[in-house]
């Protein structure tokens, strides 16, 4: 186990180097100088889609967001989700990859992903594909494959409907699936998890948005086992980019 | 938007009233052939430089020409040699551009294509000779800084006396001004490229859809956009939202003005020098007689309203025949925001705004759909039912454009990706020349189009052309990309043009914008269903989903830009021309 820890982290080096210089590269190439300001500037966004205080005993935190970094083509991409309550993080899940746009409205991303609970963690190497499905769902599919054999998959999906031209309402459905137990992280094989939401929110401006929601999870299969949870609650939040 | 616009023009005119003087306001335009804001002559001295301006009641820098916005019309006199001298006292490189005029290619003012650009601290001296006549303007080509002041109207006198009369002129420059900085707007575009859309669809109105059409078409129709993931309501990239809109400089409160005295024949000279925005021009109570088109003469038309593309200049004449003030109205062709003078016996009458029309939607037409094929079941070749709202019967007869789609000429084949770049095609692209496009249709006014620009002199003994070239406009909106035939500017080899040659270009609108194209250098030979009467343009408009062809003689060696004039569309929707 200790083996494949190091392994991992030396190779989350050697990728994040390659990453930086395939990036450097992109960035020198794409440099010309024209009449109009170059069109593919390097840009960086930061997304906090989710940052919200459930109303249940624990009063449980939630957060999910993405940060890129990137031209139009290639970007490096951060996603981080968790729940953390008052006597700290509950689980989370991280990843950095590599995205390249590899359709209209698609992308093709690969690399690393961390989960975290508080007893224990894991990396994963990852390939994942992301974008804008028709009927304009923002969807995101990340294939997950552990040096210990498990693969797991997870699927999440987002609509937004506009109610008026600041008011809008956010489904979202999220399910995971593993094909091997994981005790320590609490995960079981098959069907694993599944989480929908509705978030309505209010657009002050663009980048502004408090919003209230329900959310309902539950566990499934050996997850149940090591974690059963059904669950239904009320949330109110923030959501803001810049 | 509306009541945005108001308190925003209320703002600035208390600061105007209270004695601050800004550049915007301390100006009046309203005789600019004699004005101080119009140089004349010869030579010119021109200087770039930052101007603190307050435009929409909030400070801001702007990139001026001497100081002002607009810049300084330049009247020109057709046959002298003009010598400009232009100091860049920016901190960048600067440039500027004659929009439309005929010249040698190292004094055509595009950084890296005619020259390197004016480097901060430095003057360039252009110098040329003056071989055309009418209404042009100048702009910056360097960076964003036509969208931050950069630009001015060029009038040029004809040697010989014009077929028309008149006893007032006046130019009327339309432009938009933003406290954004353009790079915040371009980041924000890519960040989320509906950013400025304020008028999408949403539940209500889909409810007035339904109560529209019932709920089944309402359904469909909603269905089929969303299923391609476009928007109908996606007319404009950048809004009122964060653009005030300005003539002469002057936003809608504080008010250009026109003087005229009753039954005087007032010539307006509209030059669009906004970045991105398309105007609907119109003068409630007043038919505009249209004279020409970017400079050059055509057989006169009476309109009650025109749209103008951005770059794009119209002449027109006016009389007013009472003693009042008319709104020369400009609204923005998404309906955010307009631009408004007076055409007014006194200065101290001002004219009211008209309402603007409703916000327009796209249609299946725009999408460059067949709609011929649109009446059969699933003939369509898009998964998508029926359902759409139908455009036109006026665009469903058949169009008298087929003589045009049967010229035939050889076609030298370039090359084409469709990949990321891409997110439509237009299965059935037509000439519309006829369409007078999205917001215009059947509103009870007669509306300029192309096909009503006829040259006023015969171009019939003009060489039919050699060859054809298509250029696919093309773009993915999600991701805020433009490009020609799927590759973008830096991806791309120049265009050789031979010289000496006639060419065809036909230009087919793969994205769901309006795209006014420009050609640096020589001019384009608008075919508008006549031959010979083909209009002398240097950008044209190509509508969404359409095709538009016209004919270059190509008669200017050297290298040459060619690109959609929209600023934001620029960087990737551009060409580099060799002539050779």
């Amino acid at each position: 186990m200790r083996s494949i820890k190091i392994h991992c982290k030396k190779s989350l080096n050697d990728f994040c180097k390659k990453i930086l210089l395939s990036i450097f590269t992109v960035v020198s190439v794409s440099q010309s100088t024209f009449a109009a300001e170059g069109d593919d500037p390097l840009l960086s966004m930061v997304v906090m889609d989710k940052f919200e205080v459930l109303n249940n005993n624990e009063k449980t935190r939630v957060w999910e967001g993405s940060a890129w970094f990137g031209y139009d083509i290639n970007k490096l991409y951060i996603y981080t989700a968790g729940e953390a309550t008052a006597d700290g993080l509950e689980s989370s899940q991280n990843e950095l990859v590599y995205s390249r746009a590899i359709a209209p409205f698609w992308d093709a991303q690969i690399g690393l992903a961390y989960d975290k609970n508080a007893d224990a963690s894991k990396t994963w190497a990852e390939v994942a594909i992301a974008g804008l499905a028709p009927y304009y769902f923002e969807t995101r599919a990340a294939l997950l494959i552990n040096g210990d054999g498990n693969v797991g998959l997870r699927v999440d999906a987002e609509y937004e409907a506009l109610i008026t031209q600041k008011l809008i309402l956010t489904p979202s459905l999220e399910a995971d699936f593993y094909t091997k137990d994981d005790a320590k992280l609490e995960i079981g094989s098959g069907l694993s998890s599944v989480e929908a939401g509705l978030r309505l929110r209010y657009e002050f401006v663009r980048e502004f948005a408090p919003y209230i929601g329900v959310t309902w999870g539950r566990t499934f299969g050996n997850t149940r086992n090591y974690n059963a949870i059904n669950e239904t609650n009320f949330l109110v939040g923030l959501r803001f980019w810049f | 938007m509306q009541r945005r616009t108001f308190v925003k023009g209320l703002a600035a005119s208390s600061l105007l009233a209270l004695g601050t003087t800004t550049v915007a306001q301390a100006r009046s335009r309203t005789m600019p052939i004699s004005n101080k804001d119009t140089l004349t002559g010869k030579e010119f001295f021109l200087t770039i430089d930052y101007t603190t301006v307050n435009i929409t009641g909030d400070t801001a820098v702007a990139t001026t020409v001497n100081g002002q916005i607009s810049g300084p019309t330049l009247v020109w006199q057709e046959g002298d040699t003009v010598t400009l001298h232009v100091t860049n006292k920016l901190k960048k490189s600067s440039s500027i551009h004659w929009h439309g005029i005929i010249l040698p290619p190292a004094m055509d003012g595009v950084p890296g294509i005619s020259f390197n650009g004016i480097p901060s601290g430095e003057t360039f001296t252009y110098r040329f000779k003056v071989r055309q006549h009418g209404t042009y303007w100048y702009h910056s080509h360097s960076g964003f800084q036509e969208q931050t002041g950069v630009y001015g109207a060029i009038v040029i006198k004809p040697k010989r006396k014009e077929p028309f009369r008149y006893n007032k002129d006046y130019v009327v420059q339309l432009s938009d001004w933003s406290d954004e900085k353009p790079t915040t707007i371009y980041k924000k575009l890519k960040q989320m490229s509906d950013y400025y859309n304020f008028s999408q669809r949403t539940i209500g109105t889909f409810i007035d859809e339904v109560k529209e059409k019932g709920f089944s078409k309402a359904f469909n129709d909603r269905k089929m956009w969303n299923q391609m993931r476009m928007n109908d309501g996606d007319i404009s990239d950048i809004t009122g939202y964060t653009y005030t809109h300005l003539m002469n400089g002057q936003n809608p409160s504080t008010q250009f003005k026109a003087l005229f005295k009753k039954g005087q024949k007032i010539r307006l000279r509209l030059v669009n020098s906004a970045a991105m925005t398309f105007f609907d021009v119109r003068i409630p109570g007043l038919k505009m007689t249209v004279v020409a088109a970017d400079g050059n003469h055509i057989k006169p038309v009476k309109v009650d309203e025109l749209r103008i593309g951005v770059a794009e200049t119209y002449d027109v004449i006016v009389q007013p025949k009472r003693n009042k003030a008319y709104a020369i109205f400009a609204q923005s062709i998404e309906r955010s925001g307009y631009a408004m003078g007076s055409l007014t016996p006194s200065s101290t009458l001002l004219a009211r705004p008209p309402k603007m029309d409703p916000i327009p939607k796209l249609t299946m037409v725009d999408m460059g759909m067949d709609m011929g094929a649109m009446g059969k079941k699933g003939g369509t070749g898009m998964k998508c039912s029926s359902g759409m709202a139908m455009p036109s019967k006026k665009s469903m007869k058949k169009y008298k454009w087929a003589a045009m789609d049967a010229q035939k000429y050889p076609i030298t084949k370039l090359p084409m990706a469709r990949g990321v770049q891409t997110t439509m095609m237009a299965m059935s692209p037509k000439y519309r020349l006829d369409d007078p496009g999205v917001g215009l249709r059947h509103n009870g006014r007669k509306v300029l189009t192309y096909a009503d620009l006829k040259n006023r002199y015969s171009t019939k003994r003009d060489r039919k052309p050699d060859r054809e070239i298509v250029l696919h406009l093309t773009g993915n909106m999600e991701r805020y990309m433009w490009s020609i035939n799927g590759i973008k500017y830096a991806d791309s080899k120049p265009l050789q043009f031979h010289y000496g040659e006639r060419l065809r270009i036909t230009f087919i609108n793969d994205t769901m914008m309006n795209h006014p194209m420009h050609l640096h250098g020589m001019w384009s030979d608008l075919e508008t269903g006549d031959d010979n009467r083909l209009v002398r343009k240097h950008t044209v408009i190509v509508q969404p989903g359409s095709k538009i062809s016209y004919r270059v003689t190509v008669d200017a060696k050297g290298s040459w830009a060619y690109h959609c004039h929209l600023l934001y569309h620029m960087g990737g929707m551009f060409r580099k021309v060799v002539v050779s």
